[in-house]
């Protein structure tokens, strides 16, 4: 295991010279894809997305008045479509399991230092929304043991309402063992 | 198969994998005169006629689509490659190394870029025998299917995609009953978190 570490710091020096960040965005959404419970938030990978996508698109402008020929803008608004894409489907699977297992990311502390600020206040907002409608809707009608919306009913301990991540080790290891298959036969190219 | 049901969370579509394929590199022969492209995904080109180049399978898909350029078949393409593929496959338990886009990649090129394969025909039916066997082999190798042995081998995107939701179940369900037996014990799988070094 140490020696792969190793190994491994050694390709992430190599691949930071070669990779792009859409080679790592798509890593990353990859990742946030196969993965059960959500990861850390890239900040800064997205931060530079941002800012390529949006160099792109000042590009496309200049092409547009500079009369390049309509061959190369078409290629460039295509890369740039890829890339878009990329970013928005990263966000949205966060988004997704953010919305999933909403009280529980809220709860750990773990899970929620790993969401962008902007995340954070979605969650936060999600909850409220989900809280007051459930309120008005349901729980208000209901006695007053068993108005929480984290518990079943007052007597119990612990927060018992809400999905949690389906975490444990053998879901892991089996898709970071896909990941490590596909990782495999990408060195081996 | 059951990698049919829900936990659409977890699942790439067909289109997304195909996304995926088509950042793999191919060779092509331009017949433009063009400029290097600077992409936000790296820099290609530039481009002169006659002159082989490598370009993301996306890039040379949109000149084969406009008539600018031919593209080179990929040497695993080749009718004696897929033969000999097809007979180890067929011979061994083991899948025989291939691209890991090789469906998406071979489907996208037979789709836009058929006058440039030789043997099309040929070619086309090599394939889908190879994906035939192998994703026999992928439903044998699941009846076997048990919570210590699971190394797979040179498996492609697809394949790993059709049984990925179904494994993953039936991996935590081997776990749920696992424990059963002992006393269920959470903490222990929450703290043996691998990290995502991929």
């Amino acid at each position: 295991m140490a020696t792969e570490e190793s190994a491994s710091v050694m390709d992430d020096y190599e691949m930071l010279i070669s990779t792009t960040d859409v080679e790592l965005l798509k890593r990353a959404w990859r990742n946030e894809k196969a993965a059960p419970e959500i990861l850390q938030f890239e900040s800064s990978l997205v931060q530079r997305i941002k800012e390529q996508i949006e160099l792109a698109e000042q590009n496309e402008e200049i092409f547009e008045a500079n009369n390049i020929e309509p061959l190369t803008v078409s290629l460039y608004q295509m890369d740039l479509d890829r890339t878009q894409f990329l970013l928005r489907s990263y966000l949205r699977v966060r988004l997704q399991k953010i919305e999933k297992y909403l009280f529980y990311v809220l709860k750990t502390d773990e899970y929620l230092n790993r969401l962008s600020k902007q995340e954070q206040m979605f969650a936060r907002r999600c909850t409220d929304d989900l809280g007051s409608h459930l309120d008005e809707t349901v729980l208000a009608k209901l006695p007053d043991n068993y108005r929480s919306i984290l518990k079943q009913s007052i007597t119990s301990e612990e927060d018992d309402m809400g999905t949690r991540s389906s975490l444990n080790l053998f879901y892991f290891s089996f898709f970071f063992m896909c990941l490590n298959i596909i990782a495999i036969y990408y060195v081996c190219l | 198969m059951a990698g049919q049901s829900d936990s659409t969370m977890s699942l790439f579509s067909s289109e997304e994998i195909e996304f995926m394929a088509e950042d793999e590199m191919t060779e092509i022969v331009p017949n433009l005169r063009m400029d290097s492209l600077n992409f936000i995904c790296g820099d290609y080109g530039p481009f002169l006629p006659q002159l082989a180049a490598q370009v993301p399978l996306w890039l040379a898909l949109a000149l084969k689509k406009r008539g600018k350029c031919t593209i080179r078949l990929p040497q695993w393409m080749s009718v004696e490659n897929l033969t000999r593929v097809l007979e180890a496959e067929r011979d061994s338990h083991a899948f025989q190394p291939l691209p890991f886009h090789y469906i998406e990649i071979s489907r996208l090129l037979f789709d836009h870029a058929r006058e440039d394969i030789p043997d099309m025909y040929m070619v086309r039916s090599l394939i889908e025998d190879i994906r035939d066997v192998r994703f026999h082999k992928v439903e044998t190798n699941l009846e076997k299917f048990t919570a210590s042995t699971v190394t797979w081998k040179n498996m492609s995107a697809m394949e790993v995609n059709v049984i990925r939701a179904f494994a993953g179940r039936a991996l935590q369900a081997f776990y749920k009953h696992d424990n059963e037996q002992q006393t269920p014990d959470t903490d222990r799988a929450q703290d043996k978190q691998p990290q995502s070094t991929y």
